[in-house]
């Protein structure tokens, strides 16, 4: 009997890991190192309505166990992607979450709307986040008012259940999070990165052309540890965590924070086979802790529990 | 086909101030396909630094699978893979990218190769290549000062060798395209500082030139978006390549830079 099989919101998981969004593109490039029906899920780069550049160069500058990027949602235009990216995918056992990112709330509707629809899609996560576009994103994330709206307006068009993507550059990420649950959001995905920036030690300017970045990788492990543990016990959706998780030890904390599954993101650009690695080495560690199934682990660091069935016995 | 591959160090020479010359044994030496392709290195198995850097291979042999790495202590990535000894292991990414096309000359024509700094390395394989199949090359190699140059007596078992330095203490006073002005060639070949591709393909509009791009990357596979360039003569403003798998080698005039 598997150990790691997750059923949320749209989503029958045959494990609890999957690519975050942005650090795996469309699967392609990782599909020349192994078999991606071997994922949870996938959950692929953000959407627009239009195809966009994103940001001038540099674009990513290393910070000490993270980088910082300035990516701005380079993105094919969600045309592109439900006629080409999706039917490539399609060829895979593996459910696809796809990033819906805008400038407007119309733009967030017509592109929710339209992905929505494609097979392989079982839910979207809704990108009120991203800290390096001028417009929309970030501050569709950082006021619960709006965020509540969007979310509710995009819960009427999508065919399928809405996560929506924390940014964790607010003051009171509750209250964010209760926003989007009384919009009717199915599931929250958090974090994303961190707002930073780098500064060049011979010019003394900024290394990333749009000068601040979000900040990823190891480094930011422990905020979105705290940030899980505070959301997960005021409200009642599921989470799918990210942050900075490079191993099967990094998972099972998330999952004691209170997530329900989790995407590996920055440690993908390091180790193609980082995923594939963490399924693979999952079992046994739970096995070690005395855990039947992942699942137990959910929120065990804020639940009273009993003790796990390895010390009951 | 790129591989991941841990790899073994055969050796690991200082040739010139802060530049290391690197040879490893590896698997993957058996897939590269064209001088000018790059490994992407993980220079330790901890989480800081986090990244992968980017290094150009110089010489190849599928043969003994082995490949020559030259790059440039900058940094503290590149710091840790100085202290590198044989014997030691490296978790190597590869091979990435496309190299120059060798077949875009003949023999009997006459083929200038232009090197800044540490964009001279991928030029030795394809030195190597071009007069294996009876191509002329001539070599322009510049470099901040006397203490930066490296390989010249290996470049001009291969053909004349100019070499500029900045400062002047070194061959000609100044740059490549200072050298360059006397020369006739073919086809020209470019890896270096991004101001002197500029001005190779602002020079040399109307011959065959190819320039190796360098940009900050991410995964080096083409998945995170980081090393991007601008297509040019795109209306759109969204047509884009990507350094680390569209490049590192574009013909002058493909994108803007």
């Amino acid at each position: 009997m598997s150990r790691l099989n997750i059923e949320l919101p749209g989503l029958k998981l045959k494990n609890p890991v999957m690519p975050a969004s942005g650090c795996f593109g469309f699967g392609k490039e990782y599909s020349q190192f192994y078999d991606l029906s071997e994922l949870g899920a996938i959950m692929i780069k953000a959407a627009t309505a239009e195809p966009r550049f994103g940001n001038p160069t540099p674009r990513v500058a290393e910070t000490s166990s993270g980088m910082l990027n300035a990516i701005g949602l380079q993105n094919p235009g969600m045309k592109k992607i439900i006629e080409q990216e999706l039917p490539w995918l399609s060829q895979y056992d593996v459910p696809i979450i796809a990033n819906v990112a805008g400038s407007t709330e119309e733009d967030y509707v017509k592109v929710a709307k339209e992905i929505s629809i494609a097979p392989n899609v079982h839910a979207l996560e809704l990108n009120i986040s991203c800290p390096n576009v001028k417009t929309g994103g970030i501050a569709f994330g950082t006021i619960p008012e709006v965020a509540k709206e969007l979310t509710r307006k995009v819960k009427q068009v999508s065919e399928v259940p809405v996560y929506v993507k924390l940014s964790p550059n607010v003051t009171n990420i509750v209250e964010m999070a209760k926003a989007v649950e009384a919009g009717g959001a199915d599931g929250i995905t958090m974090i994303n990165t961190l707002v930073g920036m780098r500064l060049d030690l011979r010019t003394g300017k900024p290394i990333l052309a749009n000068r601040t970045g979000g900040l990823s990788g190891p480094a930011v492990k422990p905020v979105a540890i705290r940030m899980i543990y505070e959301v997960s016990q005021a409200v009642s959706l599921p989470i799918i965590g990210m942050g900075g998780i490079q191993s099967a030890e990094d998972v099972i904390e998330f999952f004691y924070a209170g997530a329900s599954a989790v995407a590996v993101g920055t440690a993908n650009f390091v180790d193609p086979f980082i995923c594939p690695t963490i399924i693979n080495d999952l079992p046994e560690l739970l096995e070690q802790l005395g855990y039947e199934h992942i699942s137990e682990c959910t929120g065990r660091s804020w639940k009273k529990h009993e003790s796990p069935a390895y010390h009951r016995a | 086909m790129m591989k991941k591959e841990i790899c073994k160090i055969l050796s690991r020479t200082e040739i010139a101030a802060d530049i290391y010359e690197l040879i490893v044994q590896a698997e993957l030496v058996r897939e590269i396909t064209a001088p000018g392709q790059f490994v992407h290195i993980r220079v330790s198995n901890h989480w800081d630094p986090l990244l992968r850097r980017p290094i150009s291979i110089s010489s190849y042999n599928p043969i003994s699978k082995q490949m020559t790495l030259i790059y440039r202590k900058d940094g503290k990535g590149t710091q840790m893979l100085s202290e590198m000894r044989a014997g030691m292991e490296l978790d190597i990414l590869g091979p990435l990218g496309n190299g120059f096309p060798v077949d875009e000359v003949s023999a009997g024509e006459t083929a200038v190769l232009v090197g800044g700094g540490i964009g001279v390395p991928p030029l030795y394989e394809l030195s190597k290549q071009l007069t294996a199949k009876g191509v002329k090359v001539i070599h322009v190699l510049g470099f901040q000062t006397v203490a930066a140059v490296f390989y010249e007596q290996q470049f001009e078992k291969y053909g004349k060798t100019f070499i500029a330095t900045v400062d002047g203490t070194y061959g000609t006073k100044g740059f490549v395209t200072d050298v360059l002005k006397n020369i006739q060639f073919d086809c020209l070949y470019a890896c270096g500082p991004v101001p002197m591709l500029r001005a190779l393909q602002q020079g040399y509009p109307d011959q065959k030139v190819f320039l190796s791009l360098e940009e900050r990357m991410g995964c080096g596979i083409g998945a995170c978006f980081a090393c991007v360039c601008k297509e040019k003569d795109d209306p759109s403003g969204t047509s884009y390549k990507k350094v680390c798998t569209d490049g590192p080698v574009f013909r002058a005039g493909e994108v803007l830079i």
